[in-house]
């Protein structure tokens, strides 16, 4: 399939959004706090990579593209590089990004563009992924002291990467405004139910609003992506 | 359920009715009458099961977040998942003979209960996940495919599942070797590394020899297990020498070699001092796995007591919404 240019930033942006929180759900393996949640973590960083490799290869090559371009040309929304901190940051990153992804890629699907094929697939695993959130939002928000204070910390710690998820992406043909409106509505609900403050405050992100998707990144996507391609660097033109 | 056990009076009965369903090669179920010998044995075994698969979860997932491609990438997430998942079935299997997966976590994690010697070895290289794969899922398989016949019920069809997927996971494992040994020499000579390194501690996974393995004889007689440690590490070794021919690898054996009267292959001793030290927590990674494991548990603790509470007041809720 040969895909003009604006459709192939497009599927940059949405495909480095899948590698890079795939990698990051990577990190907890190991390490969750129950062994149901390694098996519900792995499962949704394969979903996400599973995604990352049809968007990647609509560009080029999955492994060239991942391995071998630097942070400059990472596409990816910042929230998703953001570390994982406690279980309590890493389900508030879920739950901005699995409620943007499941909104979108449902529009998406309904649409007739490039991306309609994809989108009809995920937004079945997106689904669970948001359900997965949303639960863990509720217990945590609404559980202990100590689980509760941790959650409304995560989520006021995110807030302000959550406005560049409406920036405008140059092929992607989706009505930001409404995404955004239909996203704060959903976000908002979740957040009471949990007992949870909406949080306050800017969503412009570390330097402005829309930074990752033109190639600005925070500081601890680099230190990531050398780990994420050492090996690969290291052995250039070997095939695994 | 067809007629259903017998209605026995004296605890003889119970015993010959047990003996009686072993010796018929029938399956013990959890609401059975057991000795508590045997009740004991399957709660070690298969608790120790458990935690291999739990902490060797750490030596692969080591790489997920450096495997060199996206399709290794997805594979080792996938086996990793699996592995959990099969922590979960033998944890409730072993929950079936009244042990709680609670307490079971804290022997682990306090040293009373042990896991498969082999996790304290490490991974500092990528061919390491592909031989782990070949070895370490081999041997897992031989010792495993007779378990599925094991006498207790819960535990058998429990390996009936994950021994599926464990042959899946060894013949990924023994791909990504022979991707690698077709490629260039530093992933050859990465691949025969990993190899010399692994081999000894692969045929130590079956425990130490016949005439000293305290547990072996009950374990046969009660038919939890079906064949000694001897019988299947030298199946394990029959099993890989061709394979290892056929990789284009060399076993670090000089003793190794095809004995035509016997039929199967004569091998060196493993270095069983070594075993006792790992297995009494002085291998390379001991220290670091259970440590690993022991934080993980503890940093989850708030999480498992939110869950906890969440589900109270959900449950308080539901009775208060039917009070009204």
């Amino acid at each position: 399939m040969t895909l003009d240019a604006t459709t192939r930033t497009a599927a940059l942006a949405l495909g480095d959004d899948a590698l890079v929180l795939s990698h990051r759900l990577g990190e907890w393996a190991g390490h969750a706090p129950v062994l149901e949640e390694e098996v519900a973590l792995a499962n949704i960083a394969l979903d996400l990579l599973g995604q990352a490799r049809v968007l990647l290869s609509m560009v080029g090559d999955e492994d060239e593209l991942a391995y071998l371009r630097e942070e400059r040309a990472f596409r990816n929304l910042q929230l998703v590089e953001q570390p994982n901190g406690d279980f309590a940051h890493t389900i508030a990153r879920q739950l901005y990004f699995s409620t943007y992804q499941h909104l979108l890629y449902a529009e998406l699907a309904a649409a007739e563009g490039p991306f309609a094929p994809l989108a009809a697939k995920a937004v079945k695993e997106v689904a669970y992924h948001r359900d997965h959130a949303e639960q863990w939002t509720l217990r945590l928000g609404d559980g202990t002291d100590e689980s509760r204070e941790r959650m409304r910390r995560a989520c006021g710690a995110l807030w302000r990467f959550t406005g560049e998820m409406f920036q405008p992406v140059a092929g992607l043909d989706v009505d930001g405004t409404a995404l955004e409106a239909a996203w704060l509505a959903s976000v908002t609900a979740v957040l009471d139910r949990a007992t949870l403050p909406v949080p306050e405050g800017p969503r412009t992100g570390a330097w402005a609003a829309g930074a990752g998707r033109q190639g600005l990144h925070t500081e601890s996507f680099g230190r990531m992506l050398a780990e994420m391609q050492h090996l690969h660097r290291s052995h250039p033109g070997a095939s695994w | 359920m067809n007629d259903g056990p017998p209605v026995l009076a004296a605890p003889e009965e119970y015993e010959e009715y047990f003996e009686a369903t072993i010796a018929r090669d029938q399956r013990i179920e959890p609401r059975d009458w057991m000795p508590d010998g045997y009740r004991r044995t399957l709660i070690r075994q298969i608790a120790q099961h458990a935690h291999s698969e739990i902490i060797g979860m750490q030596p692969e997932g080591e790489w997920i977040t450096r495997a060199p491609s996206l399709r290794r990438k997805a594979i080792l997430f996938a086996k990793v998942q699996d592995e959990a998942g099969h922590g979960l079935y033998l944890y409730s299997a072993a929950e079936t003979l009244g042990a709680d997966r609670a307490d079971l976590t804290e022997r682990l994690i306090e040293g009373r209960q042990k896991y498969s010697s082999i996790f304290n070895y490490p991974t500092p290289t990528f061919a390491d996940v592909g031989v782990i794969g070949w070895f370490v899922d081999g041997a897992a398989i031989c010792n495993q495919v007779p378990l599925c016949r094991s006498s207790y019920g819960p535990y058998a069809r429990a390996m009936v599942r994950i021994c599926k997927e464990e042959s899946f996971h060894q013949r990924q494992g023994y791909e990504l070797l022979r991707t690698m040994m077709s490629g260039t020499d530093a992933q050859r000579q990465m691949v025969q590394d990993s190899v010399n390194r692994w081999w000894w501690p692969s045929l130590m996974m079956f425990g130490p020899p016949d005439e000293n393995s305290p547990n072996s004889a009950a374990s046969m007689a009660w038919k939890i297990k079906r064949h000694s440690n001897d019988e299947l590490r030298q199946r394990f070794v029959d099993m890989t020498v061709p394979q290892a021919e056929k990789l284009g690898v060399t076993l670090p054996d000089p003793d190794l070699r095809w004995n035509e009267e016997r039929g199967r292959h004569d091998f060196g001793t493993p270095d069983w001092d070594e075993l006792m030290r790992v297995i009494k927590g002085d291998g390379p990674c001991n220290a670091q796995r259970v440590e690993r494991r022991r934080t993980a548990h503890e940093e989850g603790a708030w999480v498992r007591e939110a869950a906890a509470a969440h589900a109270a007041k959900q449950t308080a809720r539901a009775q208060q919404g039917a009070a009204v």
